[in-house]
């Protein structure tokens, strides 16, 4: 496990990520991004108040519009920050003597993943000094709090293994972005957008069907929203007739995905040794 | 030690490499040559466990490079002819990733890097980012990376490629020191000449088959059945002209184009033969200053072994 955490590649990308300025540029920009929405939401919301006093429901619906930006900005730079781990060596030329090192690809794959997952996360951990205004207002429990946390840490190793395997399998990086960046528009904008027309199809017929269920558990929006306001996807139990929990589903195919695509990314990485068939020859 | 055994690379209906066995002892430096897209870097990518083959397989220190590549990357050091750095990594540190990369305690590597930067002539700039070194300079430090391991096969693609005379110059006093040390070498060049010297044998591949392979002395002996040979004469080129017409193992006689006193000929015979038609051609009372044959050189040698397989 030591080898794993402490492993070459990942300590150099974590280095050099913060040598260049572009870093810092990213979690700058984040913020700004999330700022002006945060203190934009205030003035709009206090600036037409007479008594101008920010209250608790307020509070509350501040965290949902903040939660859902940094969901929207998460699904916009998880793939630009790992759709390019590996053909973006490739095209610099340096994966072939990367390969050629013992580390296993294993190892490779995953500090690729982890040290891009641990800037988003910098960002995230970085945002919350402006969440803070939340809690100075009240409104939010921690518990909501640590499930949303929980729903964009799972959203971003998904989306963050496809980017990988994407750029494992494309010897393109510019294509495997544009992939990955349509996976997870599909996941998030595609299955919504699937999820209303199908549930209002079949809610009309008075009849249920699963799909709007299937669509619905992979849409990380609509999970967030089922943390927030559970009345609000009641609507998607009743379509389809199953009754288990919206985001159990979401963790658990989020998983399945996340481990298929590191396992392809994993395979496909170097070429497949042969099995050998007894015939060991010693020269 | 590095063994190929009818290795065959095949890219849909094109054959890169077709049926390879090469047979590379330890210690020895083996100078592959072909030009571009003959099969070299095909077969360096194969040993270097890059690619599978199609069929065959290939052995370093005994170990197979498709079914043990794991035990094999801890053998072999691998320049590719095309490598990039990273940008933003400092000299030392590219080498210590690396170093760290194949496993090496920090504290040893601490002692290894100098002397590694040593080795290329590289101590002076070991606290420059990586990508402002010069292409030389680069080549070097990919050099001094593949070296960092202490690996005992040396795969080097092509590692004077793109340098002028003096970078290669230093890259060849280099490639004799690891020579010196022992290591089992395959170097890659389009360029003959160049191998020449620090070779100990020299293998020629044209379109993924290995056209001719031995010592440098052997190969070039195995054209020089077809030797050119310059007579120069005091006097009377015409009378000599007579007589060597005369002779059944000369063909292409004729006069030097500017010294008219030299002829030119091609010659077939024996060395012993070639005594004998010298010592005949004095008898004969012709006024000989010099004769000599020419000097056919390494990059006369790779242009007729490949002549006509190339557009066969």
């Amino acid at each position: 496990m030591k080898s794993l955490l402490i492993n070459p590649v990942l300590n150099k990308e974590i280095k050099l990520r913060f040598r260049s300025f572009k870093g810092f540029l990213g979690v700058f920009f984040y913020l700004l991004a999330l700022g002006i929405i945060a203190i934009g939401f205030i003035l709009v919301n206090t600036i037409y108040n007479a008594s101008a006093v920010f209250s608790p429901e307020q509070s509350r619906i501040m965290f949902s519009v903040l939660s859902f930006v940094q969901l929207v900005l998460i699904l916009f730079m998880t793939p630009g920050l790992t759709s390019g781990v590996i053909s973006g060596e490739r095209e610099r030329q340096t994966l072939n003597i990367l390969l050629t090192t013992p580390q296993s690809s294993t190892s490779i794959i995953l500090s690729k993943l982890i040290s891009s997952i641990s800037y988003l996360l910098l960002m995230i951990i970085a945002s919350m000094p402006l969440y803070s205004i939340v809690f100075l207002f009240g409104g939010v429990s921690p518990s909501l709090i640590f499930s949303t946390f929980s729903i964009y840490l799972v959203t971003m190793i998904t989306i963050g293994s496809l980017g990988v395997v994407f750029s494992t399998l494309i010897r393109k990086t510019i294509v495997a972005s544009i992939v990955t960046y349509g996976v997870a528009l599909f996941l998030s904008a595609g299955t919504a957008f699937l999820t209303i027309i199908i549930s209002e199809m079949f809610y009309y017929q008075n009849t249920t069907n699963i799909i709007s269920y299937f669509t619905a558990m992979v849409n990380p929006f609509i999970i967030l929203m089922s943390n927030f306001e559970p009345y609000m996807v009641e609507h998607i139990y009743q379509a389809s007739g199953i009754d288990f929990s919206l985001i159990t589903s979401f963790m658990l195919t989020y998983l399945v995905i996340t481990v298929l695509s590191l396992w392809i990314s994993i395979k496909k990485l170097r070429p497949k040794a042969k099995v050998d068939k007894g015939t060991v020859k010693n020269g | 030690m590095i063994e190929t055994v009818n290795l065959t690379k095949k890219y849909g209906s094109f054959t890169a490499l077709d049926s390879l066995n090469l047979k590379i002892e330890k210690g020895c430096v083996f100078g592959f040559v072909g030009h571009n897209g003959a099969g070299k870097s095909t077969t360096f990518s194969i040993l270097a466990t890059l690619l599978t083959p199609t069929s065959g397989t290939a052995y370093i220190n005994g170990y197979d490079v498709t079914k043990e590549p794991k035990k094999v990357r801890r053998h072999i050091g691998y320049m590719p002819d095309f490598f990039g750095v990273y940008d933003q990594f400092k000299t030392v540190e590219y080498l210590d990733f690396y170093g760290a990369s194949y496993g090496i305690p920090k504290n040893e590597r601490e002692i290894l890097i100098p002397q590694l930067l040593d080795l290329v002539n590289l101590t002076n700039k070991k606290d420059e980012y990586v990508d402002v070194l010069s292409r030389g300079m680069k080549q070097r430090l990919c050099l001094a990376r593949s070296l960092i391991h202490d690996p005992e096969v040396l795969i080097l693609d092509e590692p004077a490629s793109g340098l002028d005379p003096r970078a290669r110059i230093e890259m060849r006093e280099i490639l004799k020191e690891l020579k010196n040390m022992g290591k089992t070498i395959i170097i890659s060049s389009h360029i003959l000449p160049e191998l020449a010297e620090m070779c100990d044998e020299i293998g020629v591949i044209t379109n993924g088959q290995l056209v001719a392979s031995g010592s440098v002395a052997s190969i070039q002996k195995q054209l020089q059945a077809n030797k050119i040979i310059h007579v120069r004469l005091a006097s009377d080129p015409d009378k000599a002209i007579v007589f060597f017409e005369d002779e059944p193992k000369i063909s292409n006689l004729t006069k030097h184009e500017k010294d008219t006193n030299t002829l030119i000929f091609s010659y077939t015979g024996s060395d012993e033969e070639q005594v004998a038609l010298l010592k005949k051609a004095i008898l004969y009372d012709l006024e000989i200053i010099s004769f000599n044959e020419e000097e056919t050189d390494l990059e006369d040698v790779f242009l007729e072994i490949t002549k006509g397989v190339e557009f066969s």
